[in-house]
Formats: C-alpha cells, sequence, structure tokens
C-alpha cells in the first residue's frame, strides 16, 4: 500500500508539471492548430535562467532564505521566457499563418533545434546542477513521502490552472481568445485584434512553461539543454490525451500521464520479473500516446476534430 | 429619410476570369431599409463580402457615413458602424448566447490586456456594463431566457436572432442581414419581420439580401436587383417588381 500511495503523490507531483506545460501546448493549437515544438525549449530555458539567477545571487553572497531565492530566480524567468515565446511567434510563425500547415510544423522542429543549440552555447554540455538551497526534510503520510517542494508544486500547479481557468472563462481577454479559437474570421469581424490574442496566447503559455522548467530542475536537481525535448514530448503527450485544443483536457491529461507514468515504472519491474526496470518509465508516455492516436484520437476531453472537418 | 449613409460607384470584383460584380453601383439612405435580390449566383453575398470589408473591391468608390472605406479591413468598417450576419450563421458555437453579444461588443470596449487581468475598477465597470448591454441585446430580439445556453443549443431561429443580437452590439448604423429569413417557417419570418421593423424604428439602417419576395415586397422601401453581377434594376418594390429586365432575369426570356 505505501508503494501505492508513494507512486500516486510521484505521479501527482509529475503530472502536474506535464498538465502545465501541456497547457502552452494545448492553448496554442486552440488558437491556431500548431504544434509548438519549441515550448519544450521555453521550458529548459525557464529553468536555466533560474538556475543562473541564484547560483549569480549566491555568488554575491547574498543571504536569504531558500525559497526566497528560488523565487527570485523564478521572477526572472517568467520575463524571459515570456518574451522568447513572444518572439518565436513573432518570427518563425508570423509570417507562416496562410502558408499550409506542414510548414510551421517544420519551421518549429527547427526553432526548437536552434534553442537547444544556443542553450548549449550559453550553458554548457554538462548537466547543470540546481542548487541544494531547499529545505530536504520528508513528511511521512500514510506511509509515503512528500518533501515541502512536492507539496509547492501540486499547490502552485493547481492555483496557476485556477487563475487561467478564471482568465479563459470569466475575463474578456479570455472571450475573446476563445472567440479566436472558435471562428478567427469573425472574431476580427467583432474588433478583435487577432495577432494580439495570439501573442497574448504565447506569452501566457510560456510563462508557465517557465515555471513547470523550474518545477522539473528543483524536482530532479538538475537541468539539461537537452531537457526540453522529452519533457516537451511528454506534455505533448498529455495534450493529445486530454484532447489537444481543450485546457481542461491538458490538465487532466497532464494528472493522468503523471499517475500512469509513476504507477506503471514502479511497478514494471516486478511485473515484468526483474527483465524491464524503472528507468524504462519513458516507455508509458509513448504507449499512452500510440493507444490514444489508435482508438481516440480526439483525446478524452477533445471533440474539435469533427467539428473542424 | 433623404440623407445619403452609403454609397458606392463602379465597383468591380473579379475571380480570376469570373468578373463577379461589374461596375455596380448603389446608394442607402439614412433610415431606410433596402434590398438586395437577384437568382442566385447573381453576386449578393460578393456584393455584401465587398460592402462588408471580407473581400476587396478591383475597382470603385465606397463612402460611408462621410468615410471612405474602399479596401479597408472588415475591423475598420465594423467600427465605421457596419455590422452584419452571416447566410451560414457563423456563431461562437461553445459559447454561451450572453458571450457571443459580449464578444460584440469588443470593438467599442476599451480595456486592455492588462486591465482584464488586474481587474482595475475601469475594468471591472466596463465588464459590468458589456453584461447589462448583452442581457439587453437578448431581451431586444426575444432571447433572454437563452442567455445561458450554448450558441449551438439554440434552435435555428434563436441562432438567426442572436446573429442579430451579436451584430447589433457592435453598436451599427447599418444592419447588413445576409437571408435572415432562409429556412424559417411562416411564424418565425413574420417575427423576423417585426424585429427589423422594430431595429429600423429604432434608427439603425437595414440593408438586406433574402429570397423571400413576398417578405421582401413588403419591407423594403427600396430593392436593387443584381444579375450576373450587374445592377439591372433599382426602386420602390412596385416598380421594381412590374420591371421587365427583373422579370426576363427571374423567369428568363420566351424564345421568339
Amino acid at each position: 500500500m505505501d508503494i501505492f500511495l508513494q507512486q500516486l503523490i510521484n505521479g501527482l507531483v509529475v503530472g502536474s508539471i506535464y498538465a502545465l506545460i501541456a497547457l502552452g501546448y494545448t492553448m496554442v493549437y486552440g488558437i491556431m492548430q500548431l504544434i509548438n515544438f519549441a515550448h519544450g525549449e521555453i521550458v529548459m530555458i525557464g529553468a536555466m535562467v533560474t538556475i543562473t539567477c541564484i547560483n549569480l545571487l549566491l555568488g554575491m553572497g547574498v543571504q536569504m532564505p531558500g525559497p526566497v531565492l528560488l523565487l527570485v530566480g523564478l521572477l526572472m524567468a517568467i520575463p524571459v521566457s515570456m518574451f522568447l515565446g513572444f518572439a518565436i511567434e513573432k518570427v518563425a510563425y508570423q509570417p507562416l499563418r496562410k502558408a499550409p500547415r506542414l510548414a510551421p510544423l517544420i519551421t518549429a522542429i527547427g526553432v526548437s533545434i536552434v534553442l537547444q543549440q544556443v542553450a548549449m552555447l550559453i550553458w554548457g554540455r554538462n548537466y547543470r546542477p540546481f542548487p541544494s538551497i531547499l529545505p530536504t526534510e520528508v513528511h511521512i503520510i500514510g506511509g509515503a513521502a512528500i518533501t515541502d517542494l512536492q507539496i509547492a508544486i501540486i499547490v502552485l500547479a493547481l492555483l496557476l490552472m485556477g487563475g487561467l481557468f478564471y482568465l479563459i472563462e470569466k475575463t474578456k481577454l479570455g472571450r475573446a481568445m476563445r472567440a479566436t479559437s472558435q471562428n478567427p474570421e469573425v472574431a476580427k469581424l467583432m474588433g478583435v485584434n487577432v495577432n494580439h490574442i495570439i501573442s497574448m496566447t504565447f506569452i501566457i503559455g510560456s510563462a508557465l512553461g517557465a515555471v513547470a522548467g523550474v518545477m522539473v530542475a528543483a524536482n530532479y536537481d538538475q537541468a539539461h539543454a537537452y531537457m526540453g525535448f522529452m519533457i516537451g514530448l511528454k506534455a505533448f503527450t498529455a495534450a493529445v490525451l486530454g484532447g489537444i485544443g481543450n485546457i481542461g483536457g491538458a490538465v487532466l491529461g497532464g494528472i493522468l500521464l503523471g499517475i500512469i507514468e509513476s504507477l506503471g515504472s514502479g511497478y514494471l519491474g516486478d511485473l515484468t520479473g526483474g527483465v524491464l526496470g524503472s528507468h524504462y518509465k519513458d516507455i508509458f508516455a509513448f504507449v499512452v500516446l500510440i493507444i490514444v492516436l489508435v482508438f481516440r484520437p480526439s483525446g478524452l476531453m477533445g471533440e474539435r476534430v469533427a467539428e473542424r472537418a | 429619410m433623404t440623407d445619403v449613409l452609403l454609397k458606392i460607384s463602379g465597383i468591380n470584383k473579379r475571380f480570376g476570369g469570373l468578373h463577379a460584380l461589374s461596375d455596380v453601383g448603389l446608394t442607402i439612405k439614412q433610415g431606410e431599409i433596402y434590398g438586395l435580390i437577384g437568382p442566385n449566383g447573381a453576386g449578393k453575398t460578393t456584393l455584401f463580402n465587398v460592402l462588408t470589408g471580407l473581400y476587396q473591391p478591383d475597382e470603385g468608390e465606397f463612402t460611408f457615413n462621410g468615410k471612405d472605406l474602399f479596401r479597408k479591413k472588415p475591423n475598420v468598417v465594423v467600427e465605421a458602424g457596419i455590422a452584419r450576419t452571416f447566410q451560414n450563421i457563423r456563431l461562437f458555437a461553445n459559447m454561451s448566447a450572453l458571450e457571443n453579444v459580449m464578444v460584440g461588443q469588443h470593438v467599442r470596449s476599451v480595456t486592455g490586456v492588462f486591465g482584464a487581468i488586474l481587474r482595475t475598477p475601469k475594468a471591472r465597470a466596463e465588464e459590468a456594463a458589456i453584461t447589462a448591454k448583452a442581457e439587453a441585446l437578448l431581451a431586444y430580439v426575444g432571447i433572454a431566457d437563452r442567455a445561458q445556453e450554448l450558441a449551438r443549443n439554440l434552435s435555428y431561429g434563436d441562432q438567426r436572432r442572436l446573429e442579430i443580437a451579436r451584430a447589433l452590439a457592435t453598436n451599427p448604423t447599418l444592419l447588413a442581414l445576409d437571408e435572415p429569413a432562409a429556412g424559417m417557417n411562416p411564424k418565425e419570418t413574420d417575427d423576423l419581420k417585426k424585429l427589423m421593423e422594430k431595429i429600423r424604428a429604432d434608427g439603425v439602417t437595414i440593408l438586406l439580401i433574402e429570397h423571400d419576395v413576398k417578405l421582401m415586397m413588403g419591407l423594403c422601401d427600396r430593392i436593387a436587383v443584381l444579375d450576373y453581377g450587374k445592377k439591372i434594376a433599382e426602386g420602390v418594390p412596385e416598380e421594381v417588381k412590374s420591371n421587365p429586365r427583373v422579370i426576363e432575369a427571374y423567369l428568363g426570356v420566351a424564345p421568339e
């Protein structure tokens, strides 16, 4: 029972992070039917900038509690990622607005590679350790361990998701975003500035991505220029699982994928008699992706495919 | 009734080899209901799209309320005061009726992104005003009780009404309706006619495309007839009805 609970907690933590990143994919897809494969790199750069900031502050001998240091780093990283997301859209995607859909998709992969290489030039090719500034004590709940960091990740992720729901459902900006997503031509006719809405979508998605990047780095104690690739693919899988373009679906898909992956890797050794160990956990995400694409391509909460056809 | 509101002249629009509109000119006066009829493919909807900025005409002149709207973008046209509905209904299907009308007010509202996120008092006041106006407009077109329903779940007639409410939300001087009675039963058509008369009485000029000739004859102050992209007649309904070129366009001419 305690292994189950432990894996459930781990899955919930990782799943919250996937969900935050999946929101970035799904928002952009909802507005312009583009899979922004560079989103994983925005997550990575959020993590890298935070680590650099914290190290700089530590190097200057600043005396601050760990969580405050982390918060300062995060507050530096969010604008960087927001600007990056905004700039990528302006430079790489906006000129291709009327091009066939394959063109922006390939461009997205290109942008992703460029950002990886730039990150490697800046931060080197080695793993960057996350500074040990956070409390490491664990709380035991029902036989399972959970750290303050893990609690903070889940709480912050839920708060951000709640904020995003509020923004999309209740504010004028959100209304304009939904209108643009459902019918850009008519939205334009109603005075909605569609370019502006697209920029805002990238900016908001990138801010969530930066926070998620810091969560990943803090949770695994390291960051790497290539980390965005795998985490991006998994979040993309989560978005597809929930139904790409669907905000609630991204959250559900992310948390579900985190739990599947965590429980799967926890029991994989037992199930296969030790042939496959927990380091095979990545296969779960992609098995899920294949199953969804074969049996329910519109995802758990998706319904847009038929509507658009 | 004599002030000219909209004036176009010499409008040409070609799609490749197809001359969809050739030298079309017309004037719409303040406060009238102006009808546009013609056989299928005559260019009515093309002209509509030119008048609402969705199509850019190749040549011609287009002034509205003293402003030059020739080859202007749709949002500029809406801001100048021309709102439209579509022949095939184009609502925001997954938003509530109320929200559809709220989006319609976007063009006239001022709250920026940060105001919307931070919920400044000004933004809150504007949001309340937008909601109140949207509710009033739904009541005006007679679907106040459907406010929270998703647009796609409304009946066909109610969807038409919602499109009109959304168009009115942009505060238009001229409301352009593209076949609003299409697919409606006689009762719904009659209600629609009353609604249009009410809108006109409240000071909005109406431009109307419709196939229902009986409705048009009873409702419009003046009618223009298009055939093969050319205006072949214009005048009060009785004149148009007895114009030989119109009869020919609609019924064909007997071989000699």
